[in-house]
């Protein structure tokens, strides 16, 4: 369970940003400080496309997740759900679509 | 050649880069300098348009620096997607500055230009040939949707680029091509392998980028038959491993496999070795040649013409009902505009946007906050100027008198402007996100050799 005195993955994180990769695709990262964090943000549990599709509104099946322990990052990319530079568009770099992620509470690992 | 040095002043030619970044790549031995001028990144209204991002005099003032730093070491500058873009008309237009600076700065050197933009017809040839294959998550390409396009461009890899290099062109001007292409073509001209050459191109594309201070001066990548080594052109910044792969990440969907024209470069085993306290040393980098080369299309159409009207918020009592404000707004304005000028919601479009309320995210906002203030963008879409600016001076008396439905008088806002619309003009968006299979990499790119003014 999370609630609201659980740290969310942006307190975690050295960076949390999005980019447009290209006009048709969103791509994000969680940089995280430390690799008990980025045991939290790779984990399958915390972060996975169905999360990613409830979290952007997009379908999971057109989610992509890469978790690279070299550099404590989780990347997360999918097509972007606004046409770049539409009448819809209000984030034409979609420079400031990190927030949802970044807000986002990560369950602690359950005791085992 | 054993190593190729090539040099990587900014991540986009206009920027600004300091005299001293360009003097210590030349101090260090550079071969080449390579810039980019061209992006998608800010939308489809410059290829729609055919007009650049950047301001003449900031392209000039960088092109100035680099000409003069060419013609002193004897080497080539290479410049992509001219003109933000790369339509012909943008590599016209760096092209005519390039001129004036030659001639200008009495330098002495020869210039090519390769044009990338595509005719309809033979993209519509190539089309029913069954040559032409979307990618995701685009769909299968109609002609219809190729002769909407105000600009179509071609991606073009390092193959013309090499092309002009071997026909003794000391400055190439390319239309629209590949961020990395423009690094990589004077290495591979070199026989540098092609793994490490894609990738120290990828690392170098955006100058600093790269380096614990993206802020600071550009790169200087050296390659050679092994991998690459990577450093600062500030003698204040750093390139670290983890700087050098988190490049990787920046603006790709997948961090370990990037297409080119030519095939794909995997990075899935480099490795990123510190030197000392500012170089990285890359080896493992691969580039698998594809079966079938292609060239990525770019294209964008007229999707509209938008008037923009922009009011503002302080009213306690609106803020915090603003939810039932534009639940009034959209029921009055749909009204009026119906009532006034006849039409339904076929013939125009519009988008309001809550400035500190949740313009940017929409309903993925997570805060729940009161805001203090709240900025309100009336964006509206039709199919002429004139339309779009009668439906937003209806929405007029809204965006200044409107009430929420609790409210027994009538508020006056803030507008932001007098007159409070402004006329955006034609609207594009980007509608090809498609590949054309190639029978010679080069058969979709003209090369033209100029000769520099100072020859005539």
């Amino acid at each position: 369970m999370t609630d609201q005195t659980t740290p969310t993955f942006g307190d975690l994180a050295l960076e949390v940003r999005s980019k447009n990769a290209g006009p048709f695709w969103v791509t994000m990262e969680l940089f995280m400080r430390d690799e008990a964090g980025y045991a939290l943000a790779a984990a399958p549990a915390n972060v996975n496309e169905d999360v990613i599709a409830a979290l952007y509104d997009v379908r999971a099946e057109d989610v992509q997740i890469f978790r690279i322990p070299a550099l404590n990052v989780v990347k997360i990319s999918f097509p972007r759900p606004v046409s770049q530079g539409g009448l819809h568009d209000r984030d034409v770099h979609a420079g400031q679509h990190h927030v949802p992620l970044a807000a986002l509470r990560a369950a602690p690992p359950e005791p085992v | 050649m054993k190593a190729v040095r090539v040099l990587s002043p900014t991540g986009m030619l206009g920027a600004g880069f300091a005299q001293s970044t360009v003097d210590r790549g030349l101090e260090l031995g550079a071969d080449v300098i390579s810039v980019d001028a061209g992006s998608t990144d800010s939308g489809p209204h410059y290829l729609g348009s055919g007009t650049p991002k950047t301001t003449a005099a900031a392209v000039a003032r960088d092109l100035r620096v680099l000409l003069r730093a060419a013609a002193k070491a004897g080497i080539p500058l290479v410049v992509g997607s001219c003109g933000t873009s790369g339509t012909d008309s943008g590599v016209d237009w760096v092209a005519g500055i390039v001129e004036d600076i030659l001639s200008e700065e009495e330098l002495d050197l020869s210039v090519a230009t390769i044009r990338s933009e595509q005719r309809a017809d033979f993209l519509k040839e190539r089309l029913r040939a069954g040559a032409v294959h979307p990618l995701a998550p685009a769909g299968a390409l109609d002609e219809a949707t190729v002769d909407s396009c105000t600009h179509v461009v071609g991606m073009m890899g390092h193959e013309p680029i090499e092309e002009a290099l071997r026909a003794g062109a000391d400055v190439v001007l390319a239309g629209r091509a590949t961020d990395t292409a423009v690094a990589a073509a004077f290495p591979l001209m070199k026989g540098m392998p092609a793994g490490p050459s894609w990738h120290a191109a990828k690392i170098v594309e955006c100058g600093g980028q790269c380096t614990t201070n993206p802020r600071t001066g550009g790169v200087l990548a050296t390659i050679d038959q092994t991998g690459f080594t990577i450093e600062p052109l500030d003698p204040d910044a750093a390139c670290t491993p983890i700087s050098v792969a988190a490049h990787m990440l920046y603006e790709t969907v997948n961090p370990f496999r990037m297409r080119e024209p030519a095939g794909e470069l995997d990075v899935e085993d480099a490795t990123y070795t510190a030197l000392d306290d500012r170089r990285v040393r890359v080896e493992g980098s691969r580039f698998h040649l594809a079966d079938q080369h292609t060239v990525k299309l770019e294209g964008a159409r007229i999707t509209g013409y938008e008037t923009m009207s922009f009011t503002a918020i302080r009213d306690e009592h609106i803020l915090a009902n603003i939810e039932a404000w534009t639940d009034l707004f959209d029921k009055v304005f749909t009204e009026r505009v119906a009532q006034t000028l006849g039409l339904d919601g076929t013939e125009y479009s519009y988008d309001l946007r809550r400035y500190g309320y949740d313009a940017v995210l929409g309903a993925l906002e997570p805060a729940t906050r009161p805001p203090r203030e709240i900025a309100v963008m009336l964006l509206v879409r039709a199919a002429t100027q004139e339309l779009a600016t009668a439906v937003a001076k209806v929405a007029n008396p809204l965006m200044l008198h409107l009430p929420t439905p609790d409210m027994a008088y009538l508020p006056s806002l803030a507008f932001a402007t007098s007159p409070a619309e402004t006329e955006r003009g034609p609207v594009y968006e980007f509608v090809l996100n498609h590949v054309v299979d190639t029978r010679t990499p080069t058969e979709m790119f003209r090369i033209d050799h100029r000769k520099a003014r100072s020859h005539d």
